[in-house]
């Protein structure tokens, strides 16, 4: 694959053994994108969280316990040259992947909620409003002017804070500079996490830390050379940008069942 | 009452009887209303849908209706296109299932979307990637489609047939159906395939994903091809019922006998290629993404009963019943046969949904169940309650069976056994 030097794929890397599971990425993700919340979020299944921390055992008992945390941002698809899953069968077009930066977009007043994107992503990265956001009194002050709130009806998802993107395009253009410095564009998650997991950056500039810890193949499909690094159902070809790396073989193991067999053999990890 | 709105020489209930029935109906219809209400008013959150299920009870009764209403469209290419001419005496039938089920699949779709103001942007941001465009417009012209041909018979009461215009009208609309049965069958071969192409083309969900030709998986094709086999079983399913609750005759045994045969044919052909399907996708295309056979049917629902279900009792079985001379001509194998079929593309569909949002993709990921909220159990049985009260309405007032006034007749001399349609017209004996 040619690579254009204008075009640009943001990617992440999280490191899954610096991971503790504190949930901070989470916390800075609603809070930057005026993500809505209800009373009662205990079931997770209609509670939206973008970036959400799934906890994986190893299964075993003390003293070979082992638990790993997982956070599991949008994986921003590629899929067959932008055909990701849920873009490819958006009927209305309210989805989009972005040529220019490989982020993959969600036009909230485009979107009617026919849910059919959410029935082809097999992360669950996506999420409907079932309810109208209701914030507490006063919250409303507190509320980002960057990102537009979202109604009732209609799915929403990580935009890998694009707004921020579009901030420090801004601003670049206003300097004259065609480029972003690496440090330039960051996501919300990535600044707040403490342990410093995951890493955020543009996968075709070689010089940016996530081309250099996972060493993406540009020619196929931009799988990592690193021995570390995986990709969740990467085997389904959906293309994601979002990589983790990890020392532990059991964590590969549980978490890429493709190259070490069924499914079965995987959850029984 | 309104016996001069009835058609000429047919016998109906009393009006008090029929209003207790309507009125019966519409409770069921009044309720399904009210959950339809609260689903718009209040929102999604009626349901019992989560983010695992975005797809759940509603799309499998919009697919399950779409295929049952698919009796209209092929029962119309056989008539029209093909030539079978017998099946005229069933055809009005037909076409007024087909007009129920395709309109309650549209309202049970404006239910369904979290944003119904907003549902034209399927026509104004069309992405013509999408299969779910395709069926909406397949499915909106064909609905039209449907209306046009209901409409000459609406035409043809008994009062409004006194109008020269409508007389008229109607009497054209007739010259030119097989136009519109042209146009009808085409419209859903592409819609009917494009529900099958909803599923088969998620290739983020192995359960769902099949390969296929060009840009079509071949839940396309197998799509369309089991709404034209199964199509006929729900309409002659539903003619039998009305045939018991009126207590009449109201279609010659030999046009249903004919409907069966093509329609336990096109089972038999479908299955077989449902079964090839299967086991390709279970043997080369699952393993190739790291799923085993044994993995999708690891669940105390989800077991391995539904895909037996599916293709052996509501497949082979209704096939075989169907194509046996013996079998569709004895008044119960008939019947079994019919509704087993309803049941078997019934249980495909839902597999084609609901199975989809069960099974856990990702590896930490566990199977997901779902059980309908009462809403949206009433918003599914209130097309239910639409169809009795519409089928009702043209029973008692439009001419939907021709052949209803011969076949109710007092008993004169005893009548002459009935042959298989394929005797040549002239050479079959009258009926009494």
């Amino acid at each position: 694959m040619e690579m254009n030097a204008k075009q640009h794929k943001y990617g992440m890397v999280i490191d899954l053994d610096k991971c503790t599971g504190c949930g901070a990425c989470m916390v800075a993700c609603m809070a930057e994108n005026n993500v809505p919340f209800k009373k009662d979020e205990t079931n997770k299944r209609d509670s939206i969280t973008w970036m959400r921390v799934f906890k994986v055992s190893n299964g075993k008992s003390y003293p070979d316990a082992d638990i790993c945390y997982l956070p599991r941002p949008c994986m921003h698809c590629e899929g067959h040259d932008g055909h990701s899953p849920c873009v490819s069968v958006c009927p209305a077009t309210a989805t989009d992947y972005s040529q220019e930066t490989g982020i993959v977009s969600q036009i909230y007043t485009r979107c009617f909620g026919c849910r059919y994107c959410m029935a082809a992503c097999p992360y669950h990265a996506r999420y409907f409003n079932w309810w109208d956001p209701v914030w507490p009194d006063g919250m409303e002050k507190t509320l980002s002017p960057n990102v537009s709130p979202r109604m009732r009806g209609v799915v929403e998802k990580c935009s890998f804070c694009f707004h921020r993107y579009q901030l420090a395009r801004d601003k670049a253009i206003y300097e004259g500079r065609e480029e972003l410095a690496e440090d330039e564009y960051q996501p919300a998650c990535v600044q707040a996490c403490p342990a410093g997991a995951i890493v955020f950056g543009d996968l075709n500039n070689p010089d940016h830390q996530v081309t250099r810890i996972v060493e993406p193949d540009p020619h196929h499909h931009f799988t990592g050379h690193s021995k570390k690094a995986f990709r969740l159902l990467e085997q389904l070809g959906t293309n994601p940008k979002v990589y983790y790396i990890s020392e532990r073989q059991w964590v590969r193991k549980a978490l890429d069942q493709y190259n070490f067999g069924s499914q079965a053999a995987a959850q029984g990890a | 009452m309104d016996s001069a709105l009835f058609p000429k020489g047919v016998k109906r209930c009393p009006t008090w009887q029929f209003a207790l029935w309507i009125g019966a109906a519409g409770i069921v219809l009044l309720w399904g209303v009210y959950a339809m209400l609260l689903c718009w008013l209040k929102g999604l959150n009626q349901t019992n849908m989560n983010d695992y299920y975005g797809f759940a009870l509603w799309i499998w009764a919009d697919l399950a209706v779409i295929a049952l209403g698919g009796g209209a469209f092929f029962t119309g290419f056989l008539r029209y296109l093909v030539g079978k001419d017998e099946l005229k005496n069933i055809i009005n039938f037909a076409v007024i299932i087909g007009f129920i089920c395709y309109s309650s699949a549209l309202l049970i779709l404006a239910i369904d979307v979290g944003q119904p103001l907003r549902s034209w942007f399927i026509f104004w941001h069309a992405n013509v990637h999408s299969m779910l465009t395709e069926v909406a417009f397949c499915l909106s012209c064909y609905f039209a489609v449907l209306t046009i041909e209901f409409l000459p018979l609406i035409l043809e009461n008994r009062q409004i047939d006194k109008v020269p215009f409508f007389h008229n009208l109607s009497h054209n609309m007739h010259e030119i159906m097989a136009v519109f049965a042209a146009t009808g069958a085409f419209l859903s071969f592409f819609h009917q395939g494009s529900l099958g192409g909803v599923a088969g083309v998620l290739f983020g969900r192995p359960f769902a994903f099949r390969e296929g030709l060009f840009i079509w998986p071949w839940t396309f094709f197998l799509f369309t091809w089991s709404a034209a086999a199964f199509g006929p079983c729900f309409t002659i399913f539903l003619l039998k019922i009305t045939e018991k609750i009126t207590k009449k005759k109201l279609v010659r045994d030999s046009t249903v006998w004919l409907l069966a045969k093509i329609s336990g044919w096109m089972i038999l052909t479908y299955i077989i290629a449902k079964t090839a399907d299967t086991i390709y996708w279970l043997s080369v295309t699952a393993p190739a993404t790291g799923y085993t056979a044994g993995f999708f049917y690891d669940n105390w629902f989800y077991n391995i009963g539904w895909l037996i279900a599916e293709i052996v009792v509501g497949g082979f079985i209704p096939a075989l019943i169907l194509i046996s001379k013996k079998g569709r001509q004895n008044p119960t194998t008939l019947f079994v046969a019919v509704l087993l079929g309803v049941l078997g593309v019934s249980i495909n569909r839902w597999v084609m949904v609901l199975q989809v949002m069960a099974i856990p993709v990702m590896p930490f990921d566990t199977w997901a169940l779902y059980y309908p909220s009462w809403q949206e159990v009433a918003t599914t049985v209130l097309p239910v309650a639409y169809g009795i009260i519409l089928v009702s309405l043209s029973y008692r007032y439009l001419p939907v069976f021709p052949n209803e006034v011969e076949l109710n007749a007092p008993p004169e001399p005893a009548p002459a056994p009935e042959v298989e349609p394929d005797v040549p017209a002239e050479a079959a004996p009258a009926q009494a």
